[in-house]
């Protein structure tokens, strides 16, 4: 199970990164956005992956989930949402005002 | 157990949530957000005091114990920093005042800055791995905001490269904190930083610390520093000034914990490469610095460099050294701040960016023209001001580890910090002046007041080093024995 979940890891980092390095704006930012969950997914992995099991049990139970790694994958979600979010709202505003979606007109630092 | 030491983050949040209620009362919202920092700053100095007495201090939130619980651990050099910060924002925000504009003081601008320094003192503070990038990430939305806040064209086209970059670094951060927990089983520092001591630096652990080394590179503008620049000249002057003095000192703290605490054990590889980035930091610093005629560019490259010599510190990891770098990032911050309020204030007077446009402002704002001279031998280093004890501290380790290459690379950075500021100075501020007595735009009083308080302070911090130096050696001492850190949160 840990091997499949970081193979699909890893092929979402291999599509976040082809998005991310394309011009359009808009792709670069759904790249980050999946790149972010493929960093969840590892983290999760990293904390173990048992079939079948919940966190918390009560102290008696046989098997159990480590619960830092949800609770650190909860917060990193929430956080992610908001930065996508964000960015998104930012790409629409700089089209609007410099009619620019592509990376490459946004090059370079002129006097204004 | 201190529970004062919440306040320092929760008491902007809330306030920054507050302000929000409060838009319309632009006077009110001033004094508020003013207040705060006042309040953080004597918080900051009332436990500077209690950590020299009973060491390190902390607080576990919910009561909760160390290794399991969440938690906030003060020692000497956090409380410095943040000390730091709230002087930084308070004479920002008081620049801000008579500079910023209706527009964004209705825009919820001192909410943002509220929510900035939150941001900041939270990541200063916070004892666990995974809290740290939580308070990264509030410092960094709050700064997407002001960076973009007032929507010009600039603004927009330098905000989006800012903004995608350090959501990458930010996904480094997240995929390196998961490696680590999945070595380690924890993220709370003291436990990691006993884990790791017990299980030795395995080659794993070490590489695991180089990613480390990325992420608080590109967000400390070390090596990696391409966004800074663009980056830092879009926003307004006193945004720009509180960006300059605090963003990339977030990630040389993280950088310095990190390195002291956690993976101290192999120093041969990570402090080398540390070593090896400072040095192509400071040569590409300098040559930006000296590159550009636009002032701000130059005013943004002096950050770089400043990044560069600061972590020369930590690659050298002596006593002196690491009291060096202290030194030299309160005077970083403190200087950088007064530096950017300067360069902003002389392109609102004369409406001009580039250097040669502007000439002879010294007979215009003899003020300003000194308080700029003064930051210039400020930032080389001259004896009376704030710059040289750091200098000299940071060049002496080198000498002890004879690590001559840095010590030269140092050095000469500070002639090029002189030389891009001496340029500014003479180009613009000596020879015949643009500006008739008809023309002459009146220099206000909220732009000159916050940059003299900056003035007495780098000119204190040099003279008071005396003062100082006991809270900067207890700093040190903590750094350098990452015993007594663990012992501050496990003992109690």
């Amino acid at each position: 199970m840990e091997t499949l979940i970081t193979i699909l890891a890893g092929v979402l980092v291999t599509v976040a990164t082809y998005l991310i390095l394309s011009r359009n704006l808009i792709r670069v930012i759904l790249g980050t956005a999946i790149l972010s969950h493929a960093s969840h997914l590892l983290i999760m992995t990293m904390g173990g992956l048992k079939t079948g099991s919940v966190p918390l049990l009560g102290e008696d139970s046989e098997t159990f989930v480590d619960a830092v790694p949800q609770a650190l994958i909860l917060t990193s979600i929430v956080i992610s949402f908001a930065v996508t979010a964000l960015f998104l709202v930012l790409a629409y505003r700089t089209y609007q005002e410099t009619g620019a979606d592509k990376l490459h007109e946004l090059r370079g630092f002129k006097d204004e | 157990m201190n529970n004062l030491l919440v306040l320092l983050m929760a008491l902007p949040v809330l306030v920054g949530i507050v302000l929000i209620f409060l838009r319309r009362y632009v006077r009110l919202q001033r004094w508020i957000s003013f207040s705060v920092m006042i309040i953080n700053f004597i918080i900051s100095i009332i436990l500077l005091n209690q950590i020299q007495e009973q060491g390190p201090l902390r607080l576990d939130f919910g009561g909760w114990e160390p290794p399991f619980g969440i938690m906030f651990v003060a020692d000497s050099f956090s409380v410095i920093l943040v000390l730091t910060t709230s002087i930084v924002t308070v004479v920002c925000l008081l620049y801000a005042f008579s500079s910023i504009g209706k527009s964004y003081e209705n825009m919820f601008f001192y909410s943002f800055v509220n929510f900035l320094v939150a941001g900041v003192n939270g990541s200063f503070l916070t004892g666990d791995l995974f809290n740290l990038y939580v308070c990264f990430e509030v410092m960094l939305l709050a700064s997407y905001v002001l960076i973009t806040l007032g929507g010009k064209k600039v603004q927009l086209r330098e905000s989006i490269k800012y903004v995608a970059i350090n959501v990458v670094s930010s996904w480094i951060f997240l995929v390196s904190i998961a490696y680590l927990y999945g070595a380690m089983g924890t993220l709370n520092f003291a436990h990691l930083s006993e884990r790791i001591a017990e299980s030795g630096q395995t080659p794993l652990l070490t590489v695991i610390s180089v990613i480390f080394l990325t992420v608080f590179s590109l967000k400390a503008g070390l090596f990696l520093y391409y966004w800074l620049p663009g980056s830092y000249s879009a926003p307004p002057t006193a945004v720009a000034a509180l960006f300059g003095a605090l963003l990339t000192k977030v990630g040389i703290y993280a950088m310095f914990r990190v390195f002291t605490l956690l993976f101290y054990h192999e120093p041969a590889i990570t402090h080398t490469i540390i070593g090896f980035l400072a040095g192509v930091t400071l040569v590409g610093g300098s040559i930006g610095a000296i590159a550009y005629k636009d002032i701000r560019q130059i005013v943004s490259y002096n950050v770089v460099i400043a990044v560069g010599f600061i972590l020369v510190g930590l690659a050298v990891m002596t006593p002196e050294a690491i009291e060096g770098s202290i030194y030299y990032l309160m005077h970083d911050m403190i200087v950088k701040a007064l530096l950017f309020l300067l360069a902003g204030t002389m392109i609102s007077l004369t409406g001009y960016v580039r250097i040669d446009h502007m000439s002879g402002l010294i007979k215009n704002y003899p003020l300003l023209g000194w308080m700029f001279f003064i930051v210039m031998l400020s930032l080389a280093g001259v004896p009376p001001l704030s710059g040289f004890i750091g200098k000299l501290l940071i060049g002496q380790g080198a000498v002890e580890v004879e690590s001559y290459l840095l010590l030269t690379l140092v050095f000469i950075s500070s002639i090029f910090v002189l030389y891009s500021l001496l340029r500014v100075f003479l180009t613009s501020f000596w020879g015949e002046t643009l500006i008739s007595e008809d023309d002459e735009e009146p220099m206000k009083k909220g732009w000159l007041i916050p940059c003299v308080l900056l003035t007495v302070v780098t000119i204190g911090l040099g003279l008071g080093a005396e003062t100082v130096a006991v809270y900067v050696a207890d700093a040190a001492n903590t750094l350098l024995n990452p015993d007594i850190y663990i012992d501050a949160v496990f003992n109690d």
